[in-house]
């Protein structure tokens, strides 16, 4: 029981934060109340001056009054209709601009927040937060909020009507309000689980949908062709199934509604119709009631999709709050410093890493990195070596200890600096929709032509661009061309070049190319690394030796630090690993020396 | 730079594009036509009945809804006027009835329509999956996957939308517009001549703002289209971002996107608010003059009171289906957009398809031969010219040359992923083309650079080889590739759930699964696109025996990076440019001296931890 009466609590808040987000637009939102009051009010004069007609106009045989009646119903509509179009223009506006204002701060907020969140939220789950869960709360607005306001107003003014027209109709009139109540409240409650289920089932399906398409070459390969099929129409229909449940309540209990308030005004009618015949009642106040009675079927018609919005905006409400309420792990401290893009010293004293849940993933790590040194790290998957380029530029800070950039706390600069001396070329590189020329002048504002091409030049990204449809202006990325992992990463290192940064941080670890990118990619990485003192996941022998420091990593520690030479006469990890593998790189490279020799 | 070039930047970043799909998705206007209809056809067949039943209840409903005012107005009018106790008692109790049939009907009416909406739409997706399950790869070598989920998806939902709610309100509106133009000349001709006058100038109303509200409803679609995109975009690329400290700049593009969206949807707001007030004031007009004229009938004694009150609660309701029809219009115009989008999935031609009454491909011992193999994806671009290649039952061939050389051309079509444009590729000696693509894709095996696994547990992943396996039978495949110790050690063994596309496991421990995969499949032939993404030296170990063991015995035809696997190859094919430029054992050819000494002399490239 409390913990219902908790989960309704959260619910308000809930409730009451969406409502918070009108707070930023007064003057659209009250606009919109007064012309929600203001239209029902014109709207409710109509049936009185029908009863008017009825008793005076016509009974009393009076033309003159027929013309005013008839002059008074066409102004009163006409100003109707003119707070209509407000209540129906500013309540769109509104959730419209709800709506803005929360694209704007998730998009902000997500910016905000650190690898650690990015790491673990997909794509697709944080867009369907931006475009459903936004939709959702919009539609609260406008759908469920807004016309839970028109309900209200117009059962209340109705009701007020209702008792000065004849206390007794407007009392048998009002026994509807309960009933129909307890009918809304059963339903929702029955009916949310329902559209959750649908809408759980919905997402599983096309789970299965996205991943026999995205992996066709796998199901072709098996022949499992029909495997999918089935797998697919068994969710269907689940999906079936429940959107069927949903529906036949939907069904049922929108005609209920109305079936109750036309009971009621058959009973109006009766009384009303006693009354009359009795005289107790004028025939003109009889039409009016039942007049009256007949404009509550149009909200009481909507009730069921207001529920449904209600129910839907609570659910999205709590995921986008969701999101807004992750704190932004890593932001500038309040006095930060601003670093200067020159020295390049390197440091990490004791530095220790966990992520939220789990044990260590770095220990008393120590490492003096001077300006234009390559410390290249090595070590198994998982070992760490990853996390370690990852704290230098902040993507993550160190659970203990500290690492300094020219003496300098990172924590203690801003970030924006700090990104700006420290470069990163990662293994998986993305590229935006836009020209290569663009993307390769991404990180860098206002970046003069004859940069852009000096560092695309450097980066061996020249030799492919000239033979792209449109050179440096060709689209590429997701919608555009699609370049190879090869020359992916090659724009990665000139657009990283045009930013100069005096501290690289690169994983060295290729994806499949062809002997001649290789080749190129390795010019273009050494031209990147010139000068510069970098942090290198090395796979590469000729990384890996030319490097001023190698640090093996096992398990989150450094096991093993020296050169090339000291290390592999220690006979530890280093050489064994050499053995296993390096050797053979470089026996390979002897051996080719010799073919191309014999060859020649 | 200004939303309207960025907009139009975005635009035009499409057009260029080989997509199939995209050409439609960005187009909105769309006019109905038969054979769209006509693909309708299977769909609405089976469900007539329900259809049928379904309108009839829906002309009952309206009829008792209509009848309402009318016995409202006869109650006033015959007894209570009259002072007629007993007689409106049973007018009460008819309207009561009425009302009672009103919600029946209206219930049946709904959930028989949905019923058989839901249940056309559950085979019109079922078809559309299926469908895509049966193009060739072709298809999706030049198609997005989100395109072809949007279609899935979105249209489906939008075509949902009017099955279930649409088609309805439509068919209500209309049903209830003629019971009303029919009740209200029953009533009282002449008032009913009056209140139809102000109909033209409804319609052109109507009319107008339809044309307007399309217009803009179509710009505020382009608009989200394009801030979705580009949040898609952003939220993809955010490390990026965020290291190249680019935020700033991101945001204040994507808040000017977003503010356009705003702008064109208020202006949207505007123009669609404008419909209800100016109905408002048309059946204002109409009402107005119904009082005047009926108000002298009434005082001339050729109208009864009660007529007059329910024609004026017919008139308000007069009004409704036509706002309603107005406003479902561009709903109906969405829905042909989605239905075209459906059919031209369903009505896209599988490329490779089984001889009519070709027999299954027997059990085969394994060799593989490309017999003048000529084909390009796109015709005018060859990619293999006149290759000749044979591969002796047992062998492992491996094929090196750069990219573009044709390599993975090959895999794919001893698969028949793709049909040769000239010559054959024959396996024991039958055309590939002779059999069914099942019986001949059931006995390659096929292991691919980035093994792609299924949500599921792993158990169930390494059974996708061969669906009857026992768990001893999984469990003895995986031992066999070396797997079985990795996956033991996983937090639920083979029960261990694979998050989407494997995410939770290293590419290496993916690698041994797909192994292990295609291993208990035990195909005569298999097909290696060697990975040469890094993973460490320990697992590399690993992948490396249990490559041994998958290939030993069979038929192999290796995309090979590794200069240990070409080392061993029975036969090593240097392919360059769509054809063969040499081939014979690493031994021959360095001693050759020719494109492989060469290759060779530049560097193979090894990857290691």
């Amino acid at each position: 029981m409390s913990t219902r009466a908790a989960e309704l609590r959260a619910n308000w808040r809930i409730y009451g934060r969406m409502l918070a987000l009108l707070r930023t637009h007064p003057r659209q939102t009250w606009g919109a109340l007064a012309c929600v009051a203001l239209s029902t009010a014109f709207g409710l004069t109509t049936p009185w001056l029908l009863a008017w007609v009825v008793d005076t106009g016509v009974r009393g045989g009076n033309r003159r009054g027929l013309v005013l009646a008839a002059l008074a119903i066409l102004i009163t509509s006409m100003l109707r209709g003119m707070f209509a179009y407000g209540q129906g223009y500013l309540s769109q506006a509104v959730s419209q601009l709800v709506a803005y204002d929360l694209r704007a701060s998730v998009y902000a907020h997500l910016q905000g927040l650190s690898f650690a969140y990015h790491d673990q939220s997909e794509t697709g789950q944080l867009m369907s937060r931006m475009t459903v869960d936004i939709e959702g709360i919009r539609n609260f607005i406008v759908l469920g909020l807004l016309r839970a306001v028109l309900t209200v107003v117009t059962f209340g003014a109705i009701t007020v009507i209702l008792f000065l027209l004849d206390p007794w109709l407007a009392l048998i009139t009002l026994t509807c309000v309960p009933l129909l109540a307890v009918l809304s409240i059963g339903v929702a409650r029955r009916l949310r689980p329902l559209w959750r289920d649908v809408q759980e089932e919905t997402g599983a399906l096309g789970t299965v949908m996205q991943e026999s398409l995205a992996g066709v070459r796998v199901v072709k390969a098996f022949a499992r062709e029909d495997h999918e099929i089935e797998k697919f129409d068994r969710k269907n229909r689940e999906v079936r199934k429940l959107s069927l449940d949903a529906m036949r309540m939907s069904a049922w209990n929108q005609p209920l509604m109305v079936l109750v308030l036309n009971v009621v005004t058959v009973a109006v009618l009766w009384v009303g119709g006693l009354g009359v015949i009795g005289h107790r009642l004028s025939l003109g106040t009889l039409v009016a009631v039942t007049q009256y009675a007949g404009l509550l079927a149009a909200p009481v018609r909507t009730f069921g999709f207001m529920v449904t919005w209600f129910t839907r905006g609570l659910s999205s409400g709590v995921r986008i709050f969701e999101v807004l309420d992750t704190p932004a792990a890593i932001v500038d401290a309040p006095d930060a410093v601003e670093l200067a893009n020159t020295g390049g010293r390197v440091r990490f004293e004791a530095v220790g890493f966990a992520y939220d849940a789990g044990g260590p993933v770095l220990e008393g790590i120590e490492i003096d990195a001077l300006p234009g040194q390559v410390v290249a790290l090595l070590g198994a998957t998982g070992s760490g070596k990853s996390t370690i380029l990852n704290l230098l530029p902040r993507f993550y800070d160190a659970t203990s200890g500290r690492i300094t950039v020219d003496g300098l706390d990172v924590r203690a600069v801003t970030l924006a600096t700090l990104r700006r001396s420290v470069g990163l070329v990662l293994q998986d590189v993305f590229l935006f929709n836009a020209t290569l020329r663009e993307n390769i002048a991404y990180g860098v504002e206002g970046a003069g032509e004859e940069r852009i091409m000096a560092a695309a030049r450097a980066a061996r990204v020249h030799e492919f661009a000239e033979r792209l449809p449109d050179g440096y202006d060709t689209m590429v990325g997701e919608r555009g061309v699609t370049l190879s992992g090869g020359q992916r990463q090659r724009v990665a290192i000139a657009r990283t070049l045009l930013r100069d940064p005096r501290i690289l941080v690169l994983d060295d670890a290729t994806s499949s190319v062809d002997m001649e990118t290789e080749y190129l990619i390795q010019q273009a990485l050494e031209s990147l690394m010139r000068g510069r003192t970098t942090f290198v996941v090395a796979s590469r022998l000729r990384t890996i030796k030319g490097a001023d420091q190698i640090l093996m990593l096992d398990r989150g520690r450094i096991v093993e630090r020296g050169n090339h030479a000291t290390l592999l006469a220690r006979g530890g990890h280093y050489a064994r690993l050499y053995d296993l593998q390096l050797r053979e790189q470089e026996e390979f490279e002897q051996q080719s020396l010799t073919g191309v020799g014999r060859a020649g | 730079m200004s939303v309207a070039s960025l907009a139009e930047r975005r635009r035009s970043g499409n057009v260029a594009r080989r997509n199939l799909l995209a050409g439609l998705d960005e187009d909105e206007t769309y006019s109905f036509d038969r054979a769209l209809i006509r693909g309708f056809g299977p769909y609405i067949r089976p469900f007539r009945r329900p259809a049928l039943a379904s309108a009839a209840l829906m002309v009952l409903y309206t009829a008792a809804n209509l009848a309402n005012p009318y016995l409202i107005g006869l109650a006033i009018d015959r007894f209570i006027a009259r002072g007629d106790g007993t007689g409106l008692g049973l007018i009460c109790g008819a309207l009561l009835a009425v009302n009672v049939v009103t919600w029946q009907a209206q219930y049946w009416q709904v959930w028989t329509m949905s019923w058989a909406g839901q249940q056309m739409l559950y085979r019109l997706s079922g078809d559309m999956f299926a469908h895509l399950q049966r193009l060739s790869l072709g298809f999706y070598d030049r198609t997005e996957i989100g395109r072809v989920m949007s279609r899935l998806q979105s249209d489906v939902a939008v075509l949902e939308t009017m099955l279930s709610s649409g088609l309805l309100s439509i068919l209500g509106s209309l049903i209830a517009l003629v019971g009303i133009v029919a009740i209200m000349l029953a009533l009282n001709v002449w008032l009913a001549l009056v209140s139809f006058a102000v109909l033209p100038v409804m319609f052109v109303i109507a009319a107008f703002w339809q044309r307007h509200a399309q217009l803009s409803f179509r710009r505020t679609r382009a608009a989200i289209s394009i801030v979705n995109s580009t949040l898609q975009e952003n939220i993809s690329g955010m490390r990026v971002i965020q290291s190249l400290a680019r935020e700033g700049r991101n945001r204040a593009e994507f808040e000017e996107l977003n503010g356009h969206n705003r702008d064109t949807n208020l202006d949207a707001s505007r123009i669609s608010a404008l419909i209800l007030p100016l109905v408002e004031v048309v059946a204002a007009v109409a009402i107005a003059l119904v009082v005047i004229v009926g108000g002298i009938q009434v005082s001339q004694g050729t109208l009864q009171v009660g007529v007059l009150v329910a024609f004026t609660l017919y008139i308000n309701r007069f009004f409704d289906p036509i706002r309603d029809l107005s406003q479902q219009y561009t709903q109906l115009q969405r829905a042909g957009v989605a239905a075209e989008r459906i059919f031209q999935i369903l009505g896209l031609r599988v490329e490779v398809t089984d001889r009519p009454g070709a027999p299954e491909l027997p059990p085969i011992r394994g060799t593989v031969e490309f017999r003048h193999v000529d084909f390009g994806y796109d015709p005018g671009v060859p990619v293999l010219r006149d290759l000749d290649l044979r591969i002796e039952a047992g062998q492992a061939c491996a094929i090196v040359g750069p990219t573009g050389a044709g390599k993975s051309t090959i895999a794919g079509l001893l698969q028949r992923f793709y049909d040769v444009q000239g010559g054959a590729v024959l396996i024991d000696g039958v055309d590939v083309r002779e059999v069914t693509q099942r019986s001949l894709r059931g006995q390659i095996g096929v292991v691919l650079q980035e093994p792609f696994l299924f949500t599921g547990s792993v158990r169930d992943n390494i059974r996708y080889g061969r669906l009857a396996a026992s768990d001893a039978e999984v469990e003895d495949a995986a031992r066999a590739v070396g797997a079985h110790e990795l996956i033991a050690r996983l937090p639920e063994g083979y029960e261990t759930a694979i998050r989407e596309r494997g995410g939770n496991l290293s590419v290496g421990q993916r690698q041994l699964i797909s192994f292990a995969r295609a291993l208990l499949a035990d195909p005569r032939v298999l097909i290696l696109d060697e990975a040469t993404a890094s993973i460490d030296t320990l697992t590399e170990l690993l992948v490396q025996q249990g490559l041994r063991r998958l290939l030993s015995g069979r038929t192999a035809l290796v995309i090979a990076h590794r200069l240990s696997t070409i080392k061993t190859a029975d036969l090593i094919v240097v392919l360059q440019r769509g054809q063969i430029a040499e081939q014979g054992t690493h031994a021959e050819l360095l001693a050759h001296g020719g494109a492989y000494a060469e290759l060779y002399a530049m560097g193979f490239r090894h990857a290691a931890g």
